[in-house]
């Protein structure tokens, strides 16, 4: 499809009606045979018997193997100590650290699309916002697990709250770590509301056409007796807009938060003030990556396309291209700001990581900028973006370079400090690679989940923009989601 | 009108459905300008100006979300001025125990998550949530207000409400499935 045709494109194609929209989106909650659909590659089908042989089976079968090897990580972790991870002095933060704020930053393009883009009025983000919520909440899970496990008693996790308690203590609220205890629960907690506030219409909408009566008590029951009267919505809409006029600042606020565990020390590299910003940016960079991961091989598993248009997938790769450019500055910048500060130690930084031959991590520098930097710059290609093979691709090399980014900070900085004598090397251990493919796992089990047992797309919105879109038929120009084209 | 299962059973008001959220519109406005006070209109969609329709407006819940704020700013602030000032007073790196800048990003996070509170709450208790049933439920063509029908209901509460003439005034404007709804709840 050439650009121009595309632009003309709406973001609902197809012939619907309110019943099919149902039928099509609802229908995946309520007709088990939907997830059944969609065929399996041959290799795999060989070996799996016909009742589970379709890709949520796979996806759910993989997800559920890497839980069970989350809990065998965390087990050992838990009965041994912190010891069996590789931290260790100088680098005190490790894995944990890196997927904390690896899966944080995932998590934050759930709540960009469903918040700045819901004030902004950008009507595209009705159809991925459902989705993009949840994988914001299975994010935060994830992320969550880290810093609570790296307390080291995870069964006395309550401590990081302020409470009266015997001991007579509490926290201490000049350190950034008590600000992330703070942002981060808040965040977890936002999230969740705003995410069921958006649900309760449409599990009233599921409530009403279940057909099986375990199902339409429990959707009731969640739908809390929604029954859409014009007041209802009334005050529906206001709650959506404060919720969302919230979730943005607070959005930007935990990213800057979680930076600030970096940028409020003086350990070299870190200590900058572009920290907050490239951090929210590297966020949704991420977040968007795995939004199109995820959205891709679903559209096509339950012939979502023409709700999850190829306008969509252009706007979201543009949205990656922009935030990928502002990381890119962001990188500029820590170089620069460690040359110009003229400090010997962010010097050797520098040196630590740009010199190939005689430095341990440079190879991790190069690999981000390769992940995160140049394989991003083929989004430029309107045909790139056009090519859901390529999409896909860049999206995971977005994510594994926003990986290396956290690793490229963390480890390298704590363990090439001032002193030269506590210089070290960091070595992840083989139960911090079972924790982080845990939580991938977990990620993927949990939306797999999600997808199975609620609508994964905005049922309600979507007819709003139908109807909306439907009237202005005559109007060519109106391209909804602003601007013209 | 009690049937032998429910004697207690009262009129809870008429309902008729329409296609499309334009004829809602339309019929709420007539029956507004023909008098009737007590209705509610029921759409899967929400509707732009059904509630100016009605002469309806409720603004309370921009107030209960920024006193939620103001709310979660106090706690906040109280929490960390009381705890490092009275409760754990400890000088820490000889900074101020009252070290305002660095205890801003708790209050920060205390507003918006006591102001979200406010709005989700708020909204639920204003719309009167949760309450898994309702009159409303009665009717049997509601189960489609959540899908693609869009439902008026005159109540019978109403001053104006007498059942036969709502009926006919509910045919004039052209709707469909016309029922009147018993129910046996207090409202």
């Amino acid at each position: 499809m050439s650009l121009k045709d595309m632009n003309k494109e709406k973001l609902v194609t197809g012939d619907w009606d309110y019943a099919g929209m149902d039928s099509q989106i609802g229908g995946v909650v309520l007709d088990p045979a939907r997830h059944m659909e969609a065929k399996v590659p041959p290799f795999l089908a060989k070996f799996m018997p016909e009742s589970v042989r379709s890709p949520w089976w796979v996806m759910f079968g993989i997800g559920f193997v890497f839980v069970n090897v989350l809990l065998l990580s965390i087990t050992i972790l838990v009965l041994t100590g912190i010891g069996v991870w590789g931290n260790n002095q100088p680098a005190g933060w490790g894995f944990d650290i890196i997927n904390f704020v690896w899966w944080i930053g995932i998590g934050h393009a759930g709540t960009l699309i469903s918040a700045v883009l819901l004030l902004l009025r950008q009507q595209w983000r009705n159809s991925i916002n459902r989705f993009a919520e949840a994988m914001t909440i299975f994010a935060v899970m994830c992320a969550g697990m880290y810093p609570l496990l790296h307390t080291g008693r995870p069964w006395v996790a309550y401590w990081l709250m302020p409470y009266p308690n015997v001991l007579g203590l509490w926290p201490q609220f000049r350190s950034p770590l008590v600000w992330d205890v703070f942002a981060v629960t808040t965040y977890m907690t936002v999230s969740i509301l705003f995410w069921y506030v958006g649900l309760v219409p449409d599990l009233a909408t599921l409530r009403d056409r279940a057909t099986n009566k375990f199902a339409r008590v429990a959707y009731g029951m969640a739908a809390l007796g929604w029954n859409g009267g014009s007041r209802a919505w009334h005050r529906y809409n206001h709650a959506s807009i404060m919720l969302a006029g919230l979730s943005t600042p607070l959005v930007l606020s935990v990213h800057s938060i979680v930076s600030f565990d970096f940028a409020m020390s003086i350990v070299p590299g870190w200590n900058t003030t572009i920290f907050p910003p490239y951090f929210v940016a590297g966020a949704v960079f991420a977040g968007f990556a795995m939004v199109i991961a995820l959205a891709i091989p679903i559209r096509k598993w339950y012939r979502l396309e023409d709700f999850i248009t190829m306008k969509h997938f252009d706007w979201m790769a543009k949205v990656m291209l922009a935030t990928g450019l502002i990381v890119a500055y962001g990188y500029a910048m820590e170089v620069f700001y460690a040359w110009y500060s003229g400090q010997p130690a962010e010097l050797a930084l520098l040196y630590n990581r740009g010199n190939l031959a005689n430095t341990p991590y440079s190879w991790a520098f190069y690999a981000l900028i390769l992940f995160n930097i140049a394989i991003p710059a083929f989004l430029w290609s309107p045909k790139v973006r056009q090519n859901l093979k390529a999409l896909f691709w860049i999206s995971m090399s977005i994510s594994v370079g926003m990986w290396f980014e956290r690793y490229v900070i963390i480890p390298l900085s704590l363990t090439r400090d001032y002193l030269p004598s506590s210089y070290g090397y960091y070595t992840p251990t083989i139960v911090d690679f079972g924790m982080f493919a845990g939580t991938i796992g977990f990620f993927i089990f949990m939306m797999f989940l999600f997808i199975r047992y609620l609508p994964m797309i905005n049922i309600f919105e979507m007819k709003e923009l139908w109807h909306h879109m439907s009237h202005h038929d005559h109007k060519e120009h109106e391209t909804v989601g602003g601007g013209k084209h | 009108m009690s049937s032998p299962w429910y004697p207690d059973a009262r009129p809870y008001g008429v309902v008729g459905s329409f296609l499309t959220p334009e004829d809602l519109l339309r019929a709420t406005q007539r029956a507004s300008d023909a008098g009737y006070r007590k209705m509610e209109a029921y759409s899967p969609i929400p509707v732009e100006g059904i509630t100016q329709a009605m002469k309806w407006d409720d603004n309370l819940l921009g107030w209960i979300t920024f006193f939620g704020g103001l709310a979660g700013a106090c706690t906040g602030v109280l929490l960390e001025v009381w705890t490092s000032t009275q409760a754990y007073a400890h000088n820490v790196g000889g900074k101020p125990l009252i070290s305002w800048p660095m205890f801003f990003p708790v209050l920060y996070e205390c507003t918006i998550l006591f102001a979200a509170f406010g709005a989700t709450f708020g909204m639920f208790a204003l719309n009167g949530l949760p309450k898994p049933h309702q009159p409303i439920f009665n009717a049997a063509s509601f189960a489609r207000a959540s899908q693609d029908r869009f439902i008026l209901c005159i109540e019978a509460e109403d001053p104006n409400y007498e059942e036969k003439a709502v009926v006919q005034f509910l045919e004039g404007l052209g709707a469909q499935d016309i029922e009147s709804v018993m129910t046996t709840e207090g409202y």
